[in-house]
């Protein structure tokens, strides 16, 4: 991002050239990063960059294409949660996130891929087929957000926004080698983003380069009053310097390196903690109880939600409407049967489940309380350390269709990013080494609520200090 | 067999806020279908909703009317079921912390006060209107409906004949008028009341097998739902049956209830905390500000009528029906301090006017001024009292003063003796049989002469000189 800035101004490189450059490399993917490209809306938008930047405008953000994840709103243009219930739903409305951008005059290139309403870690269950992760096409580009972050992996963008409701943005960013941040619950409006799990839902910037991702967030943080979640106060625009790292405290928990861990993802993520120590940090040892429980508390708190959420889709007012049907329950059936995919249906079903009568209290409120000690355990971690690094992922990107039929163990492999939603608080994928076979791997740091400072601050002086984020995948040659 | 019965009411008052509860949109009644509507209240996907303060504020003002615990920290929660008139697929109310518990409500049952507990009051969303077109085979939806505050205020099961309901109904609804925050019109659905009924033998502690009621669109019929209600129950245990606890819909056709379709009625809600919204803190300053701005409610205005002015129960009653209403009198009074009067006026001639035309007190055309000059007319004698019936009469239509009127029309009261005698003198000449009847002794007769008198002089004879002047010269 802050290299094609730097083109349009250095190398008076146009924005339409870029723009046409990349809709270019859309038509030729091989990898399915997209559902939907706006070609008008991104010639449109980089005429209008290019007269500013001609003008001298130095807004970094002018000109740059950047792609949206399908869950989130973009008026006129059809968003479709890569969901057949929703293949011809056109909003009549931006997304908070959306308008922000188009009035800092990024250019819109398109919607990425997911997996449908976001229910997934693999990119695999859309409706339009699985992305393919740029690295190595026979595997994961990781998911909900596998679009977003392998079209930047790729260059069919610069950057990109994606969600996160436990871990959609930093699992693709870790498996396709990319920066991904999940803001702090309440500093993105999720005003335009189709809730999946409204409490552990964020939007957040995807992009190579901390840095890049700074200026996106800078760009799409702050109050929203159509989003009663979030948070009214100042917001500072995060800083591009790189932190100082003489005298944080880094803590690492001794949980996030058990049983599970691959070997190549322990072996680089320890030695990009010492990185850190090198460039001055103190490392200390923290206890998190209670992230033990993380997976199972928010697959019962997510689903409930999810269920919840997803009941909007019915045939009634929008969307798919089932019409093997002689009256009004059947209409629901038919709908919603032939709507959503399996994975999807299966958290509809848990999520009620944990709901019903008799069995609420045993489920979705034992899960809260939970919650709320989980909550309880980053406070006092946070008081011991600044920042709170381990891996995002217990393993690289994995076979495309590999963990198909085996739904709990594909759960049980958010267990490092799901803390980040269930507490609200900030965290941070960024690149920190490969495998043997050549795949990345990513590292996550964690701070205190509202201090995406501390960490971007981190990831930029780490990426100032190591290349890893500045290598390419040779997907084109594949 | 003797029996008591248990009735609890359940009531949603649409409020009169100008915009939804979670969107900006009109709450207007009556508009074009599904032009009050945005992505929010049809639940677009994405959208989400921003709680309307207003609705607070008139949840508030209903709690400290009701003597209600104000809750301090308000979650909303997600009620969830399909149907096609909801759009979300939930419903936004309260479920655990309703804004106002604990409450009460005094009602007049035969002249003496009963108290009956007010469970909860809590804040919600009003669904769209289903329209069922019959020669299309078609179901049509209006959403102008759908997302219009309502409070749901639920009685304790305090209520223990139909009458002690109607009561209640009529003292809630006319406090939320007098609140101004519901218009209370129970046709239009902005009142709208479902009820739990059961019996049990007289003396019995433990509660029957209770039925909830639904559909009762006016007061009539929530009177005669209920009644049938009751005798059903009755005699189904008087029979030996036992009563289903199922939910029963008012047939106003056939005046029966009938059992709604189990389908329809086995929901499990799942309720849990509304994630989109977070919990509305109601400090102590907020409390005192709506307490500060909280009208003399109907109770107490009542109350004040009696022992202030010496009106009967009777008048403060009918007075104090309306807020409007108790302000004209109160108007009135301050001008002129004759409040039985005033009263009387007010009931029979400003109320009849007001039942007979569209018109509000507001925009009535005869001002408290114009009612108080026209009672000094009477009082100076100026005018008689039939005469000033005439005069009210013309002043509701025309707005004119009635100084201006008696003027106009030479409605002067005719006092003058001697032209009052040169009348009767008149009378008696051309009517000898009568005179002599009466001379007989049939002095039931007088009220054909003063009637030939008012005749005589278009009604503006001092009707109590009139009497007189007849006897004194029938005499003779």
């Amino acid at each position: 991002m802050l290299d094609i800035a730097r083109r349009f101004r250095v190398d008076n490189i146009s924005p339409l050239d870029i723009t046409e450059e990349i809709l270019q490399g859309i038509k030729q993917d091989p990898l399915n990063a997209y559902i939907t490209v706006d070609e008008t809306g991104a010639r449109n938008a980089a005429k209008e960059a290019e007269e500013e930047i001609r003008q001298g405008s130095d807004n970094l953000l002018l000109g740059v294409p950047v792609a949206i994840k399908d869950n989130i709103c973009t008026k006129g243009v059809s968003t479709t949660c890569a969901s057949n219930i929703l293949s011809n739903f056109v909003p009549t409305y931006d997304a908070h996130v959306v308008e922000k951008l188009k009035n800092s005059g990024v250019v819109i290139v398109g919607k990425t891929n997911m997996d449908e309403f976001a229910m997934g870690s693999t990119t695999t269950t859309s409706k339009i087929g699985p992305t393919k992760n740029p690295w190595d096409i026979t595997k994961t580009p990781g998911g909900s957000s596998g679009g977003s972050a392998a079209a930047v992996a790729a260059d069919l963008c610069a950057a990109s926004l994606g969600s996160d409701t436990g871990g959609s943005i930093r699992q693709p960013a870790s498996f396709c080698g990319i920066t991904g941040l999940k803001p702090t619950y309440g500093s993105v409006s999720r005003f335009g983003l189709v809730a999946f799990a409204s409490s552990l839902d964020q939007i957040g910037p995807m992009a190579r380069s901390a840095r890049d991702v700074a200026i996106l967030y800078n760009a799409v943080k702050g109050y929203d009053p159509k989003d009663s979640t979030s948070v009214a106060m100042k917001y500072q625009p995060t800083s591009l310097d790189g932190l100082d790292m003489r005298g944080i405290r880094v803590g690492v928990p001794g949980a996030f390196f058990g049983e599970g861990l691959s070997t190549d993802v322990e072996k680089a993520v320890k030695d990009g903690i010492s990185v850190f120590k090198e460039l001055g940090a103190e490392i200390v040892d923290i206890d998190l109880a209670y992230i033990r429980y993380g997976v199972a508390v928010y697959y019962i708190v997510a689903t409930a939600e999810a269920s919840s959420n997803l009941a909007r889709y019915d045939g009634v007012r929008y969307g798919l409407r089932g019409n093997n049907a002689d009256d009004l329950i059947d209409m629901y059936i038919d709908t919603r049967s032939s709507g959503f995919n399996i994975e999807v249906k299966r958290r509809i079903m848990l999520g009620t489940y944990g709901l019903s009568a008799g069995y609420y209290d045993q489920y979705y409120r034992k899960a809260s309380q939970v919650r709320t000690l989980i909550i309880q355990d980053f406070a006092k971690a946070f008081e011991v350390c600044d920042i709170i690094i381990g891996p995002t992922t217990p393993t690289p990107a994995f076979g495309l269709y590999e963990m198909i039929d085996d739904p709990l163990s594909l759960y049980l492999l958010d267990i490092y990013t799901i803390p980040a939603n269930l507490t609200g608080l900030p965290a941070l994928s960024i690149p920190c080494g490969f495998t043997k076979e050549g795949l990345p791997i990513g590292m996550q740091l964690m701070a205190p609520a509202f201090r995406e400072d501390i960490l971007l601050g981190a990831g930029i002086s780490f990426q100032d200090h190591t290349r890893f984020h500045e290598k390419r995948p040779q997907w084109n040659m594949m | 067999m003797e029996y008591d019965v248990i009735i609890g009411l359940e009531v949603h008052a649409q409020l009169l806020t100008e915009t939804k509860i979670f969107c900006s949109c009109s709450t207007i009644f009556g508009d074009k279908p599904n032009t009050n509507t945005c992505p929010v209240c049809i639940g677009m996907p994405g959208v989400l909703p921003v709680l309307n303060k207003k609705v607070v504020d008139f949840g508030i003002k209903l709690g400290l009317a009701t003597n209600c615990h104000i809750s301090k920290t308000n979650i909303f929660a997600r009620k969830n079921y399909f149907y096609p008139d909801l759009p979300k697929g939930y419903q936004i109310t309260q479920y655990e912390n309703p804004l106002c518990e604990h409450g009460f409500l005094d009602i007049n049952v035969d002249n003496t006060v009963k108290r009956i507990g007010i469970t909860r009051i809590h804040m919600e969303e009003d669904a769209g209107k289903l329209i069922h077109d019959l020669k299309s085979h078609r179901s049509l939806i209006d959403f102008n409906r759908a997302g219009v505050p309502l409070l749901e205020i639920v009685s304790e099961p305090d209520i223990r004949s139909t009458a002690e309901a109607y009561s209640y109904l009529m003292e809630l609804r006319q406090l939320l008028v007098y609140l101004e925050i519901c218009d209370g019109n129970m046709e239009q659905g902005s009142f709208r009341c479902d009820a739990n009924v059961s019996v049990r033998p007289k003396g019995s502690v433990s509660f029957g097998i209770r039925t909830e009621l639904k559909n009762m669109n006016s007061f009539r019929h929530v009177q005669r739902a209920l009644d049938y209600e009751i005798n059903r129950h009755i005699g189904i245990i008087e029979s030996g049956g036992n009563v289903l606890p199922e939910t029963m819909l008012w047939d106003a056709v056939s005046n029966t209830t009938q059992p709604m379709r189990t389908k329809e009625e086995s929901h499990d809600y799942r309720y849990f905390p509304e994630p989109d919204l977070i919990p509305v803190v109601v400090d102590d300053a907020w409390i005192e500000e709506i307490e500060k701005r909280l009208p003399e409610l109907p109770r107490d205005k009542r109350a004040r009528f009696v022992n202030v002015y010496g009106l009967p129960e009777y008048d403060a009653e009918v007075l104090t029906q309306s807020r409007s209403v108790a302000d004209y009198f109160e108007q009135c009074v301050s001008l002129l301090n004759s409040p039985k009067e005033i009263s009387n006026w007010i009931m029979t001639e400003v109320l009849r006017v007001l039942k007979e035309g569209s018109e509000d007190i507001k925009t009535l055309k005869v001002t408290p001024e114009m009612l108080v000059s026209m009672i000094r007319l009477i009082n100076d004698g100026t005018i008689s009292g039939k005469i000033a019936k005439d005069i009210f009469e013309e002043m509701a239509t025309t707005g004119r003063s009635p100084e201006l009127i008696v003027k106009e029309k030479g409605l002067v009261q005719i006092t003058d003796e001697d032209i009052l005698k040169d009348i009767v003198r008149e009378i008696i000449e051309n009517n000898p049989k009568e005179v002599d009847v009466y001379k007989k002794g049939k002095v039931q007769l007088l009220g054909f002469f003063v009637g030939q008198v008012m005749n005589a002089t278009k009604g503006k004879a001092n009707p109590r000189l009139t009497n007189k002047i007849i006897r004194e010269m029938l005499k003779q």
